[in-house]
């Protein structure tokens, strides 16, 4: 694929390209002190020199001393915001007599989506819900229209947060296909630019009505070594060797105890993680009772009801909803997909309003694995990180 | 690996409206119903064991299991205990209601594993009702079967279902029907204790059996332990376990058990799969 | 018509005792029938047989004021009816009731206690078995008091 070089206004010219098409563009900008996906007009709605800070528990913008349009990692939302949104109505239903009718009344998306900004991370995370959507035994018909139509411009990393661990999880910082487009920024030598190739015909067809030059080997090796080198600044990681049976193995291991003590279940994490799929259905009627619908929400594992079944709930402890979460994400997620659930963004850290690091959380089992520790030793080993 | 009727292939999430046809009163708090599709198409073919989610208009849906025969497939019958809303919503419909029908979904019994071998059937309370397909498919098969051992256990008398198919099933060659009840009453002259009681008098030979057990979670846990001493092979018992439900299609996340999704990859499942699951407590 | 012998030796329970105990119960046993509706031992009687149950159905009930005896479980063939007089006070602290016709061997529990403490050996294989069938029923009767199919 060839890659050209595109000039920071050219953005817009993208952007128009789309509108033309008639998508809608989706892209980050700057809302309420963070970092979210909505609409935008033009290039100048995206966070243009803007970054961000982000620690356990601690998210914080601040302003760079360049115009770059991508110098930050991923904020609070996904783009699942827009495959599998939060709320959707699945159908509705009148009442005749003693019986009812189902009106299937799906709603289409207005115009396809754009979606401009997408990382690797995020990539990765959409190929996972793919895989959970729409090939397993069952098809969401709802994942599937608003999948096929979205076209994709990811952008490489260039900066990575210190909550991101995407390298040590195989899904960044490079985003490796499954794109229509994808940019890398470039800025350090005060040429402000974009590498862009296509990832498909529908992306070169794009691509074609911008004015370019081909993309120099100095522009490729300097997008290959700032991507590189953002990979590398990565400060966290998962050892995913055996990660499968060390927690499956590990079911009783006294770091659940003490995850429990901080953990709020508050599904901070389950709300911002790109991959998390859960969802429960609501029966609503109206006040005539004539008149009913089900509607699909969003849901998480760690509320208390969602293991209710009569008589109570299955998981009713804080320890046993962490655990349920964790383990799935890390270890059951490659029973039931074939890969891990977790694409390394580093969200459920930096959301975490205690600050619980699901990186430190495998270290700590992984580095003291008995699981039948005599007590006295379990006693030494707590309040170790 | 039994084989499963096909999915549906409407969207499905998606209710077919059925009416009910007969509400028969089993117990105190337990009716059956028996559906047909109001627009005249016919059912798909259920698998012994599937299930069905339920809609009762503005009230909500429900997992429930499949009692009917499956070779009468057009009708589609279940047996609703009466224990919140919505069961209270199923069980208070009248001939004419309409209800929703999804599914069917999940795997079946291992009617396939069991041909040419002893059949036991242990069933606590309401257990009995997705086990009663299997019943029917031997009864009708006779020749594909060995044995067929109905093991039965109940709160008391008054909790009894299928009270007079139970003596139909018992006077059938080769088949040996048990009861017993926690609690006696005063008029009773059956069997008093638990369930698992009874499998000492079932005449069958272990090696060749294939056993299915469906009830309360600690009753199947009891049972499935009780089996294994009596010489049965841990993937000749099968469990029909439950979870929270939304969806039944393997979305809605709710119904994980360990790694397994209970709507796709169960209910049914073998004991040596369970067995290291079972014994982890808030799993 | 089979001895008594060989139904002892050849009941589950006895399975693996040394060859000639068997002999050693027989001279402690006896036939014995039951009416249906017959009460084969009552509460705080003293408790001399135990049963081994070769037909018919037997009702174990508690006392109870004020109303009939409580059924709280029963045993059929092949079962073992009666373990108080192996360990004192030896009082029943059951009714037993035939709730069918009941065939059954009974055993002699004061001959066999007498036994017993003569040739430990013997009072060991017995304590074994009865140990097991305790913790059968114990096991069953907690199973019981869970009260699995009550709605919560």
């Amino acid at each position: 694929m060839t890659q050209i070089v595109l000039r920071p206004s050219q953005l817009n010219t993208l952007i128009r390209l789309l509108a033309d098409k008639r998508y809608e563009v989706i892209a980050p900008t700057l809302r309420d002190g963070a970092i979210v996906y909505d609409r935008i007009e033009s290039a100048d709605d995206l966070p243009v020199g803007w970054t961000d800070e982000q620690e356990p528990g601690r998210y914080r913008l601040k302003r760079r001393e360049d115009q770059a349009r991508f110098g930050y990692a991923v904020g609070p939302q996904s783009w699942k915001k827009y495959l599998h949104p939060a709320e959707v109505r699945l159908w509705s239903a009148e009442r005749q007599n003693n019986t009812f009718r189902i009106l299937n009344n799906e709603t289409q998306p207005a115009r396809p989506l754009a979606f401009l900004g997408i990382r690797a991370c995020e990539l990765a995370a959409i190929a996972v819900q793919d895989r959970v959507l729409l090939e397993d035994k069952y098809h969401d018909p709802i994942y599937d229209r608003n999948r096929r139509g979205a076209f994709i411009i990811a952008v490489q990393c260039t900066h990575a947060a210190a909550t991101c661990f995407c390298a040590s999880m195989g899904s960044g910082p490079k985003a490796r296909g499954s794109f229509d487009l994808a940019l890398t920024e470039l800025d350090a030598d005060g040429n402000h630019r974009f590498v862009a190739e296509a990832g498909s015909d529908r992306g070169t067809e794009v691509l074609a009505g911008l004015e370019a030059t081909p993309a120099s080997v100095d522009d490729l090796q300097q997008a290959e070594a700032t991507v590189e080198a953002a990979g590398r600044r990565q400060m966290r990681s998962i050892d995913n060797t055996g990660i499968k049976e060390l927690l499956y193995e590990n079911f009783n291991h006294a770091r659940w105890d003490d995850v429990a003590k901080r953990c709020l279940t508050c599904a901070n994490c389950t709300m911002v993680c790109p991959t998390c799929f859960c969802t429960s259905v609501e029966d609503v009627s109206d006040i005539t009772g004539d008149h009913a619908e089900r509607w699909r929400r969003w849901d998480s594992c760690f509320t208390l009801n969602f293991s209710y079944i009569h008589g109570g709930n299955v998981r009713a402890s804080a320890k046993a909803r962490y655990r349920q979460w964790m383990t799935h994400k890390l270890a059951s997620w490659i029973d039931q997909f074939g890969s891990s659930g977790c694409v390394g963004c580093g969200r459920c850290i930096t959301w975490c309003p205690v600050g619980i690091d699901i990186t430190e959380e495998v270290r700590a089992i992984r580095e003291s694995p008995a699981s039948s520790l005599p007590l006295s030793l379990k006693d030494i080993n707590h309040g170790n990180a | 690996m039994t084989t499963m009727a096909a999915a549906p292939k409407i969207d499905p999430m998606l209710p077919q409206q059925y009416s009910v046809r007969e509400v028969v009163k089993e117990t105190a708090d337990t009716f059956t119903l028996t559906l047909e599709s109001s627009n005249g198409t016919a059912a798909d073919r259920f698998h012994p064991g599937q299930f069905s989610m339920l809609w009762v208009f503005g009230v909500g849906e429900l997992p429930i299991s499949i009692s009917g025969d499956p070779a009468q497939h057009h009708r589609l019958v279940y047996t609703v205990r009466s224990v919140g809303q919505a069961t209270y919503a199923l069980v208070s419909c009248e001939v004419g209601d309409g209800i929703g029908v999804r599914g069917p979904f999940g795997t079946g019994w291992p009617v396939e594993q069991a041909h040419g071998r002893d059949v036991l059937v242990v069933a606590g309370g309401i257990g009995l009702a997705p086990l009663r397909p299997v019943i029917y498919e031997v009864l009708h098969n006779r020749e594909k079967y060995g044995r067929l051992v109905i093991l039965y256990g109940a709160r008391s008398p008054r909790d009894l279902l299928y009270r007079k198919e139970l003596t139909a099933w018992a006077r059938q060659p080769d088949t040996q029907v048990l009861v017993s009840v926690d609690y006696g009453g005063l008029s009773w002259r059956g069997h008093v204790g638990v369930v698992t009681t009874l499998l000492k008098f079932a005449r069958l030979q272990p090696p060749r059996s294939v056993a299915m057990v469906c009830g309360p979670e600690i009753m199947m846990r009891f049972v499935a332990r009780d089996l294994e001493t009596h010489g049965l092979a841990r993937e000749n018992i099968y469990l029909s376990m439950e979870r929270n439900m939304k969806c039944a299609v393997g979305f809605c996340g709710h119904c994980q058990y360990g790694p397994h999704f209970i709507c796709k990859d169960g209910p049914i499942f073998s004991y040596d799969r369970l067995r290291p699951l079972l014994e982890e407590y808030e799993l | 018509m089979e001895t008594l012998e060989r139904i002892i030796a050849e009941h589950p329970f006895f399975a693996g005792f040394e060859s000639h105990f068997p002999n050693l119960l027989t001279g402690c046993a006896s036939n014995a029938r039951f009416d249906e509706d017959t009460y084969i031992f009552k509460e705080g009687e003293e408790a001399n047989d135990f049963y081994l149950i070769r037909a018919g159905r037997v009702a174990v009930e508690i006392f109870a004021p004020q109303r009939k005896p409580i059924m709280v479980a029963t045993l059929g063939e092949g079962e073992i009816l009666g373990w108080s007089w192996l360990l004192p006070p030896y009082h029943r602290k059951f009714h037993a009731r035939a709730i069918e016709p009941v065939r059954a061997i009974a055993l002699d529990g004061k001959c066999l206690r007498t036994k017993c403490e003569q040739n430990h050996d013997l009072g060991y294989e017995m304590l074994k078995r009865f140990a097991l069938i305790l913790e059968q029923r114990l096991e069953a009767t907690r199973f019981q008091l869970l009260d699995v199919y009550a709605v919560r």
